[in-house]
């Protein structure tokens, strides 16, 4: 939460400047966002996030953003962009000279504070997957790791990068019509430790990917895929669980429980 | 203000604070336990660390290798009790993460796999491809959600710790997005808050790396411990100090100045030949490497970029199969922060204050000397690391330490139930007024100014070297800036949702307070030791003055008391600290 001030190593060029439109929003004195415009000194390697840093240390300490890691690792910065999801951290001002660039909170999520969205929803979607191993039978310590080839890791790994930034969820135009609907994000999730070898809970996990909000509530947009920083593909992590899903259905006519 | 009643709150989500949550819940699924941290858990700054964690595996390691290794990386200054029990765990805690799920890398038979890192004899460091405190920090934090007995207050912001009669009886927390206080009455309670980076400008560390447990317990009596101990990553990005993994070195990577020429091989760490071996050139520790790049800096052999001096990390050799497989995560950042193909092209790098060594004083079951109140992690001083860590000890100690602490903090809240009091309710009461009182002050410095004057000052003081004059400069400034604090922080945030400017500022405390442990407690140590480099008359080691360790006490406004305690030695006498010579190619996997 601290930040830090543009570093004073800058070239003379330096002196460019670029307009920051920031959407506001305090719940204790506006009935709806506002925009503020901020003029910001950049140079080439500065990010949005450091530009967003430089307004609240020097023009206005009010203006209210997550940041953490600053290294597009912690998931914590996710913005609209000129509209589209991005992080902060990892977007440099020069992409959008001359500006102005737009910066809004993160869409189809309630504002807590102007950039700052409120996460909730995620969270409880996150727990109710499941998302630990649910092995066949408890292991001890004396009984050592789990065999796992590289392949069978292959299987699983690519949706286990997954930082939960939430960018996926702004880009959902499904997400944005229905808040019931699981979402990419905790559906690539789900279908990680799905996929894991070492697990056995995939039973448990269906009835969530077979509900009418699980994979099925996903129109096959795609910009989730096209939108996430850790190219997690939770698009096709969805649809894969579609195919699942029916197999399921189809099993389960066949073998009624 | 709002009472919650628990028996054990874990502050911080972290690593750490995760750990121990899980085996508090584990010991006794009936405790109520509160998960309190100032960002949603997985965005702790854990899930930053890239290399990996150490555990004895291989046929041809062992435990006393591993002490070895670790007692002396820590220039003797280990407290070796400490360190034989953590080596003893490592692997039972990598186990048990593995049955967890975290995708350790494997080799091809389906079994895990390890790399060599800095200062270790033998490759023991578990790795998830250069990811690897991401995915312990998700794996943790998923299996957290099983446990009902876990409670989870995120973004709570801890702001101070409620005592009576020597013992901890309750935690007042911000709830951020509504900046109500919350009373959380408690039976034990565990702090997990990680380090301090944040007190240097260049810096690994992530924005909530402000020491804010460290001073929490501090202005409690408990003692901070070896806080001049300090360490500088030999690599990050210069400007942004985005940490570069010492993985790639462990995989193989090599450093040259401007000349292309291999200098670690001019301060101690040659001959470069054979290549690659462990303990020796690219593959010694950390404080040494940055201690070389310093000098390198003096002799005019750095290459200079806009963002500072550089030295050139060099991955080519190792061909683009393997930095895609094994450093991922590294070749993404290479291209996003500085524009650098790993596979083409060397990464400029320079050292950054990385880590925190010393910390919370605490016994080898993570207890404090407050009654009840526990640290683990980096936050802690457990006394494993001495004077140096060992890159790939950390994210081990968390699992070794967070598990130890919670264990320690369910036992304690059975032992010590909690005691409801009119006084702790008075106490937190007193403090929030307190808190309160800095939104609306009307006069003051603006925070960024006082802020950088803190970075600017230890980073000129307490830096890779260090001399009288200049740590007297710093500890001035601190004593300057705390008094300049006190007198007030001018907010133009004046709301109470989600107000970060009025907790950058409480934050801002925290860091004066412990940045100022950090200069006293360097000035006091008159003898180069680990990280501790003195230019002024005390470039050696002086076991005869110095083998003891630092502890600073609170002392209200002014500046902290500084005195010393013995370091306990059990197995390893000290001797000279040698790495480099002649030694065996080691096998690369």
């Amino acid at each position: 939460m601290e930040s830090r001030e543009p570093r004073t190593d800058m070239s003379a060029s330096s002196t460019r400047t670029i307009i920051i439109e920031c959407l506001r929003f305090d719940p204790a004195s506006d009935s709806e966002p506002r925009e503020q415009a901020y003029r910001v000194p950049f140079t080439d390697d500065m990010s949005v996030l450091e530009g967003l840093q430089y307004i609240k240390d020097t023009i206005d300490g009010s203006l209210t953003f997550r940041w953490s890691c600053r290294m597009a690792i912690c998931g914590s910065c996710g913005m609209m962009l000129n509209g589209r999801p991005a992080l902060a951290c990892e977007t440099f001002l020069r992409d959008f000279r001359p500006g102005p660039v737009r910066i809004e909170p993160l869409s189809h999520f309630p504002i807590i504070r102007d950039l700052v969205i409120d996460q909730a929803d995620f969270l409880a979607k996150l727990e109710s997957i499941k998302p630990y191993l649910i092995p066949a039978e408890d292991k001890s310590v004396a009984d050592g790791t789990y065999l796992q080839t590289p392949g069978q890791m292959d299987d699983y790994y690519q949706f286990s990068q997954c930082i939960n930034c939430l960018l996926c969820y702004a880009a959902c135009p499904q997400y944005g019509l229905n808040r019931a609907f699981t979402g990419p994000g905790a559906l690539a999730l789900l279908h990680r430790y799905n996929e894991d070898s070492r697990d056995a809970g995939t039973a448990e996990r269906m009835p969530i990917v077979n509900a009418e909000d699980g994979a099925w509530g996903c129109t096959l947009v795609g910009y989730c895929s096209e939108v996430c920083p850790k190219a997690v593909d939770p698009a096709r992590a969805v649809n894969v669980n579609k195919i699942n899903s029916a197999k399921d259905y189809f099993l389960h006519l066949l073998m009624p429980k | 203000m709002q009472v919650v009643q628990v028996d054990v709150v874990v502050i911080g989500g972290g690593g750490a604070g995760l750990r121990a949550a899980i085996a508090a819940a584990e010991s006794d699924p009936r405790l109520r336990i509160a998960l309190i941290s100032k960002i949603v858990p997985m965005r702790s700054h854990t899930v930053a660390a890239e290399g990996g964690a150490a555990a004895v595996v291989r046929p041809d390691d062992s435990l006393d290798s591993h002490f070895e290794d670790t007692v002396s990386g820590g220039d003797w200054l280990c407290d070796q009790p400490a360190v034989e029990y953590f080596v003893a765990h490592c692997g039972p805690e990598m186990i048990r993460l593995e049955q967890l799920g975290c995708p350790w890398s494997r080799k091809a038979d389906g079994n895990i796999n390890v790399r060599f890192f800095g200062g270790m004899k033998v490759q023991r460091t578990w790795f998830a491809a250069d990811r690897s405190g991401f995915h312990i920090l998700h794996t943790l934090f998923q299996t957290s959600l099983k446990y009902p007995a876990i409670r989870r207050f995120d973004e709570f912001f801890c702001a101070e710790l409620i005592v009576e009669e020597g013992a901890i009886r309750g935690v007042l927390a911000i709830e951020i997005a509504t900046g109500e206080f919350f009373l959380f009455e408690c039976a034990s309670a565990v702090v997990c808050t990680g380090g301090a980076g944040r007190v240097f400008r260049q810096n690994t560390n992530a924005g909530t790396v402000t020491g804010d447990g460290m001073a929490l317990a501090f202005r409690q009596g408990v003692s901070l411990r070896d806080m001049e101990f300090v360490q500088w990553h030999p690599t990050a990005l210069p400007g942004t100090g985005i940490l570069i993994t010492e993985a790639c070195r462990g995989e193989g990577a090599i450093l040259v100045n401007k000349d292309g020429y291999r200098y670690l091989q001019d301060y101690g760490l040659g001959p470069v030949d054979p290549w690659p071996r462990t303990k020796a050139m690219e593959l010694g520790p950390r404080d040494r490497l940055s201690q070389a790049f310093w000098h390198e800096l003096q002799k005019g052999r750095t290459v200079a970029t806009p963002r500072g001096p550089v030295v050139h990390l060099d991955l080519r050799h190792l061909g683009a199969k393997k930095i895609h497989e094994r450093l991922p995560l590294i070749t993404e950042i290479a291209k996003t922060f500085v524009g650098v193909d790993a596979v083409k092209e060397p990464i400029p790098v320079c050292p950054a204050m990385h880590y925190t060594m010393g910390g919370i004083l605490t016994n080898v079951s993570c207890e404090t000397s407050l009654r009840g109140l526990f640290a683990a992690g980096e936050c802690s001083s457990v006394g494993i690391h001495g004077a140096n860590r060992l890159g790939s000890n950390s994210l081990a100690e968390l699992l070794v330490f967070g598990s130890a602490a919670g264990t320690g903090a369910a036992g304690h809240a059975h032992a010590v139930p909690r005691r409801n009091g009119t006084r702790v309710r008075q106490l937190a009461e007193s403090s929030a007024q307190r808190l309160s009182a800095m939104v609306t002050a009307t006069a003051g410095e603006r925070l960024a100014t006082l802020r950088e004057e803190m970075l600017d000052s230890m980073e000129a003081g307490v830096g890779i070297y260090r001399r009288e004059t200049t740590l007297k400069a710093a500890c001035d400034r601190m004593a300057n800036l705390r008094a300049r604090y006190r007198a007030g922080v001018l907010l133009d945030d004046r709301g109470r949702a989600f107000n970060t400017e009025w907790l950058g500022a409480i934050e801002l405390g925290f860091m004066l307070e412990v940045a100022e442990s950090m200069a006293h407690s360097a000035l006091g140590r008159r003898e180069s030791r680990g990280a501790h480099m003195r230019l002024d008359g005390y470039e050696s080691r002086d076991d005869e003055n110095f083998l003891k360790h630092s502890l600073a006490h609170f002392d209200g406004d002014g500046p902290p008391r500084i005195d010393h305690m013995p370091v306990t030695i059990t197995r390893s006498p000290p001797r000279s600290r040698a790495y480099g010579g002649a030694g065996k190619k080691a096998e690369m996997s």
